[in-house]
């Protein structure tokens, strides 16, 4: 295992560890923005949509006497599919009254359909035997060249520069598609850029983690990344780097034992990485909110609690009741102490403070913030606090 | 001809019509309703679920393996659902974290436990098994009215009619519901029916259709049939009812229709081997949409 991370367990492994991270960088990266842009799943139809062109471009290499397995040859045909799929989305969004999650799912089927269709062809071929483009659906890495780490590594980083140098215009188009436009930019071109990089993901991490499975690189980086930070350009960041850490650590396991699909191993440390995300980060997080929750329903109670006492109602209520003792408000017997009596006295003021606000045409649009749990000298200035009082002291004295 | 046809042609052909109807109905409310994506959700999530069941049972048989698919599909509805709320992520990425992780733990299972010795692998749950659910008794078209030669049937076939039936079944009982909270929501709550409960009794209809099916045909035409004839018959017309019954013309036709190309259409262009049965399948019922989308009458808006 420590081998595997320190890059120590041979050059196979070292090449597909090193190109699994360039692509898992770029994936996470590219993933953030399409994210943002809430277009998670058009990725999906990208994906499948190569394999038509894979087997095409298998068949086209064979036809003129060449070696069908040439890698850029088949991520050359695999691009074209993609772009053909791509542009069949945004036809059918466009032109008919289907929706575009219909769209996705017609293209995504059909490609890969027609793509099976092809597959079958080539399998009745004698030099499709062994061809192995099965091994695209789910990624193969066993016997990768250094040519095709080469050419993965490069791609990836080619990708994540473009993916630098447009952040701007696409954070931009991403948040507010009006205010990008009225910026002067051109939304439409920048989503097609934004699809351009989707789909240069897509076809180099074909070979490593399958077409089925791309899908995940680009989706599960960034929406993990989502929890952590609400600064956009943060979440591509984090994205990216939660991406690098699933190729990296998912290509290094994989290399440990012989049945460990490298593929589905980095799907997996990236859910891991969400899952964590899911429970952890702060303020998104669901440890973090289950807290706040519980917090809130401690003062709720502790301030019913206390208007109970001022009114000198008994309480009934277990946690309020435990709450109230261990707080020295209230003895056993349910009696307030002098401590309780103050601080009931001072909750009750302060509903009949809000009370009176409402009453109050120049204040009363300020009632929106009575959660009962606000203290009315958050809200008001002192002055206006003493202007409630004048208004409630003829009823005291009624 | 007469019978070739029938033993080998006959029964792949009718399966593959009643899959492609038993998905075509439930997939007509999911396009209404923009959940289209959710049957492609529940195809990948099948495979981590036969696996668990074959780990579990030791044996390939249909009974434990339909349990293990419909158990995972409930597993990633709940776990979708689930993420999409504690985590307020929006439903299409928490549908893509759920599908792709259980998938890639259905693939890693797969790796992981020795299925040398049985008929269990991702092309298996992707493509189907169409073409070899042959009729063996059949000796013509004579056998189609004997008993014992009935009997012979692919078990495939009684199950995809059950499943067609069950689905088409609910969609009559509920139909007035069903029709109603997917046209306006709101309006169905506001005279009292349970939305969400229908909202999940669709999903779970769709799960039915997709874990029937995926043994017989493969995940690809489910997909395919969910999405496909009803997008091309909403192009069709207005009224949901006609939707429906152009959903099921379409969904034939590409059964048929690619069920045939993809078995003689290699000969009549002289080529020896037949092409698989499910991705023509799902082509055809592209080309169809696709002829839709160029000339049907309501296709704009």
């Amino acid at each position: 295992m420590f081998e595997a991370l320190t890059l120590q367990l041979g050059y196979n492994a070292v090449l597909v560890t090193l190109g699994s991270t360039a692509l898992g960088v770029a994936a996470g990266a590219v993933g953030a923005f399409l994210y943002l842009r809430k277009r998670a799943l058009v990725s999906d139809a990208i994906s499948h949509a190569t394999l038509p062109g894979l087997a095409l471009a298998f068949l086209v290499m064979v036809g003129f006497g060449g070696d069908g397995r040439f890698l850029p040859g088949l991520m050359l045909g695999s691009a074209l599919s993609a772009w053909a799929g791509l542009y069949a989305v945004s036809w059918i969004t466009r032109k008919t009254r289907l929706p575009e999650d219909a769209a996705i799912g017609a293209v995504l089927s059909v490609f890969f359909g027609f793509g099976i269709v092809l597959l079958t062809v080539i399998q009745t071929m004698q030099s499709g035997r062994q061809a192995g483009l099965e091994g695209f659906l789910l990624g193969s890495t066993a016997g990768m060249l250094r040519s095709d780490a080469l050419v993965i590594a490069a791609g990836g980083a080619i990708v994540l520069g473009a993916t630098i140098l447009l952040r701007r215009p696409m954070l931009m188009t991403a948040f507010d598609e009006g205010y990008a436009q009225v910026q002067g930019l051109n939304t439409a071109r920048i989503d097609m850029a934004l699809m351009v990089l989707v789909l240069a993901v897509t076809v180099v991490g074909l070979k490593i983690v399958g077409l089925i499975l791309i899908v995940a690189m680009l989706i599960i980086p960034a929406v993990a990344a989502r929890f952590w930070t609400e600064n956009a350009s943060r979440v591509a960041q984090l994205a990216a780097l939660f991406g690098g850490m699933s190729g990296y650590i998912g290509a290094a396991l994989s290399a440990t034992a012989p049945d460990l699909p490298t593929g589905p191993i980095i799907v997996l440390v990236s859910f891991t990485l969400f899952a964590l995300s899911l429970l952890l980060a702060p303020s998104r997080g669901v440890l973090a909110s289950a807290l706040r929750h519980r917090q809130l329903q401690h003062e709720v109670h502790l301030r019913q609690g206390l208007l109970a006492l001022a009114h000198g109602q008994p309480v009934y209520e277990s946690l309020t009741q435990r709450m109230l003792r261990s707080r020295g408000l209230m003895r056993a017997d349910g009696v307030p102490t002098d401590k309780g009596r103050n601080a009931a006295a001072q909750a009750l003021l302060d509903e009949n403070r809000w009370q009176a606000l409402r009453r109050i045409e120049t204040l009363s649009s300020l009632a929106v913030r009575d959660d009962g749990l606000t203290r009315i000298g958050d809200v008001l200035t002192p002055d206006q606090v003493k202007l409630l009082d004048a208004r409630l002291s003829p009823q005291g004295a009624a | 001809m007469g019978y070739e046809f029938v033993a080998l042609s006959l029964p792949p052909i009718v399966i593959g019509m009643l899959a492609a109807m038993a998905c075509a109905l439930p997939g007509n409310f999911l396009l209404l309703r923009r959940q289209s994506l959710i049957g492609d959700a529940i195809s990948h999530v099948v495979l981590p679920g036969i696996v668990v069941a074959f780990l579990i049972t030791g044996v390939i048989s249909t009974i434990p393996m339909m349990f293990g698919a419909a158990a995972a599909a409930l597993v990633a509805v709940v776990l979708i659902e689930a993420i999409r709320r504690l985590g307020k992520v929006e439903p299409g990425a928490a549908m893509g974290v759920v599908f792709t992780a259980m998938f890639a733990g259905g693939v890693l299972l797969l790796e992981q436990s020795d299925t040398s010795g049985v008929h269990l692998d991702v092309e298996h749950a992707l493509y189907g098994n169409l073409e070899s659910l042959i009729w063996l008794d059949a000796v013509g078209w004579s056998s189609l009215a004997d008993p014992a030669a009935l009997s012979g049937l692919p078990p495939e076939l009684l199950r995809m009619a059950l499943a067609l039936l069950v689905v088409a079944g609910l969609t009559w009982l509920f139909w007035r519901p069903l029709k109603l909270s997917t046209f306006d929501e709101g309006f169905a709550r506001s005279v009292g029916l349970p939305t969400g409960l229908i909202g999940l009794g669709i999903v779970v209809m769709a799960a039915l259709a997709a874990v029937a099916a995926f043994d017989a045909v493969g995940s690809i035409i489910v997909i395919a049939m969910f999405i496909c004839p009803p997008a091309a018959a909403r192009l069709m017309t207005n009224r949901l009812e006609s939707q429906i019954g152009w959903s099921m013309v379409f969904a034939c036709l590409s059964a048929i229709i690619g069920y045939v190309l993809a078995g003689y259409g290699p000969m009549w262009i002289g080529a020896a081997a037949s092409v698989s049965a499910a991705g023509m399948i799902a082509t055809v019922s592209g080309l169809i949409l696709a002829i839709t989308a160029l000339f049907a009458p309501h296709r704009r808006a």
